[in-house]
């Protein structure tokens, strides 16, 4: 068993562990951070794939920024845990049935899983080597794939306007500091020099 | 075969270990001085001595503290989440460390010379993020948690800008290793081809979203000990509060590290010809390393605390903007004067 396999193993074995952790832990914020350690873990396994630009960026995007939105969320909720539990053995029918029925379609799809025509030879070409794989992902994401990417990028701009023109509100009587104002002050226009006549006030 | 592969694989995780230990102990010697020269320089500044009774000039005052620290009681809060309050301190202080596996301190004098260095650094310090977080939530109390959520939601609002410094950056270098990104900024120019001169607007921002990216004063809203007494770190004490800070310095010297590498040529002598390309490339790379923390310590001398509003203000109104418009127009220049790296081939 090489070093590899072994690393391999590790990140696997957690990544699943904590991964069983995120549904069985009673605590909504240690589900979070199992759920970050499980995408700590696949981003260990992308390395040992030799994808170490997708990992690096997972660990950037899901964990560094999309975790934390959960993390913030989460950590706001107001959780009655002994309410919690009560409601546990309720709900497990249900989710035992939902997940039942998702086992038997990952069987069925993956039981009559075939490649297409030419996929597996382009699966197993790879790119020229002493190319980095940002370099090659650049080639192929801006080049192939170009119009779907741009999409993909439209469609998370309409979801954060969306979300912006949501929250969006204008409170009255609150105050603001509008900045160039604020820098276009000087000396003459915020400081006004009195001289106070003794025993007359202003 | 097997065992001559066993024995070397043992031998290279032997030398990865013992480089690792010697970065490490450099590292911890550096920041216990960039330490006292941080408060040496917030005396100076406020025509006070700084710390000047522990050994000469107040050389030994660090390990000092350190001493109080650890010899202090650990008193964990009994309201508290009690795995995540000791476990927070100490990803704080891992995280911080793992960032200089790949930090090139000389050509070739790097532990882990892998190709995506920066995003790997980037990488390392969002994570950073989660000490503060599960500091303040698992204090279960209400200062700490306010200034897990301001820390937060700055960390996260700076990274932004940082990313796209960081991509201009690696559009002129045309590379996310460290020291190809160093090698880039070689050319007879000397200290004029670095990148701090061209990308001078990105070098700016760079400066102050790293600031605000490791909490530093005039942006440590998160422990604003004004409103929120010490923030996150509130109801920590003696070996846990000691890895929080330094925890903290090793993210600033990153920080530092990573201003010199993308816009201070890293370890390159700023003069490219014979007397000074002699000196040995480390003490010039520490020599920028410390002249940019400099910078840090005489920000948070100067520059009075920003309030919240203006934080964010500052990050999502003013250098977002520049620094995506500066990404499109560095792209734009590179792409049509043909001096984008690899172009020709």
């Amino acid at each position: 068993m090489s070093l590899a396999a072994l690393f391999f193993y590790l990140f696997a074995g957690v990544a699943v562990a904590s991964a069983f952790m995120v549904i069985a832990s009673r605590n909504p914020v240690h589900s979070v951070l199992f759920l970050i350690l499980t995408f700590v873990n696949a981003s260990g396994l992308f390395i040992l794939i030799g994808a170490e630009y997708l990992a690096m960026l997972l660990v950037v995007v899901y964990v560094g920024a999309v975790a934390v939105l959960f993390l913030f969320v989460v950590m706001m909720l107001d959780v009655d845990f002994v309410e919690l539990r009560q409601g546990f053995l309720q709900y497990l029918p249900v989710g035992a049935l939902v997940g039942l029925v998702f086992l038997a379609e990952l069987v069925l799809v993956l039981g009559s899983w075939t490649f297409g025509t030419g996929v597996t030879g382009a699966v197993a070409s790879t790119a020229a080597p002493g190319v980095s794989n940002a370099v090659q992902i650049g080639r192929v994401l801006y080049t192939d794939y170009i119009y779907f990417f741009q999409a993909a990028g439209f469609i998370l701009l309409v979801a954060m306007i969306g979300a912006i023109v949501l929250t969006l509100r204008h409170k009255e009587n609150v105050k603001r500091q509008s900045i160039p104002v604020q820098n276009a002050r000087s000396k003459a226009t915020a400081i006004d020099v009195v001289k106070v006549p003794s025993g007359k006030g202003l | 075969m097997t065992e001559t592969s066993w024995l070397d694989t043992l031998i290279q995780v032997l030398i990865i270990l013992a480089q690792s230990l010697g970065l490490l102990v450099g590292l911890l010697i550096v920041i216990a001085y960039v330490l006292l020269a941080d408060r040496k320089v917030w005396a100076a500044v406020q025509l006070r001595r700084g710390p000047n009774v522990v050994g000469p000039f107040g050389l030994l005052q660090s390990f000092a503290d350190l001493l109080k620290f650890v010899l202090k009681e650990p008193v964990i809060p009994d309201g508290s989440n009690k795995g995540l309050f000791i476990l927070a301190p100490f990803l704080t202080c891992l995280l911080a460390l793992s960032a200089w596996a790949v930090v090139p301190l000389d050509a070739g004098w790097v532990i882990a010379d892998i190709n995506v260095g920066v995003l790997y650094i980037f990488a390392i310090s969002s994570l950073g993020i989660y000490g503060v977080i599960m500091a303040g939530w698992a204090s279960n109390s209400k200062y700490p948690f306010l200034s897990a959520l301001r820390a937060a939601a700055q960390m996260v609002s700076y990274e932004v800008s940082i990313g796209f410094v960081i991509v201009t950056v690696l559009m002129c270098a045309g590379s996310l290793n460290l020291s190809a990104i160093v090698e880039a900024q070689d050319s007879k120019w000397g200290i004029l081809g670095w990148y701090w001169l061209p990308l001078f607007p990105m070098f700016v921002i760079f400066f102050i979203s790293a600031l605000a990216e490791t909490n530093r004063p005039p942006f440590d809203l998160g422990e604003a000990e004004s409103e929120l007494v010490a923030g996150f770190m509130v109801e920590y004490g003696s070996t846990p509060y000691l890895l929080f800070m330094l925890g903290e310095y090793v993210a600033i010297m990153t920080m530092c590290a990573l201003t010199a590498i993308m816009f201070m040529g890293g370890w390159l002598s700023p003069i490219p010809f014979a007397p000074f390309t002699w000196v040995p490339g480390i003490i010039w790379f520490l020599i920028k390393v410390l002249l940019v923390f400099f910078m840090f310590a005489m920000a948070k001398a100067i520059v009075p605390r920003y309030r919240y509003d203006q934080l964010m203000r500052l990050g999502w109104k003013v250098f977002l903007p520049i620094s995506l418009f500066m990404v499109v127009l560095v792209a734009s220049v590179l792409h049509f004067t043909g001096l984008a790296p690899g172009a020709g081939g």
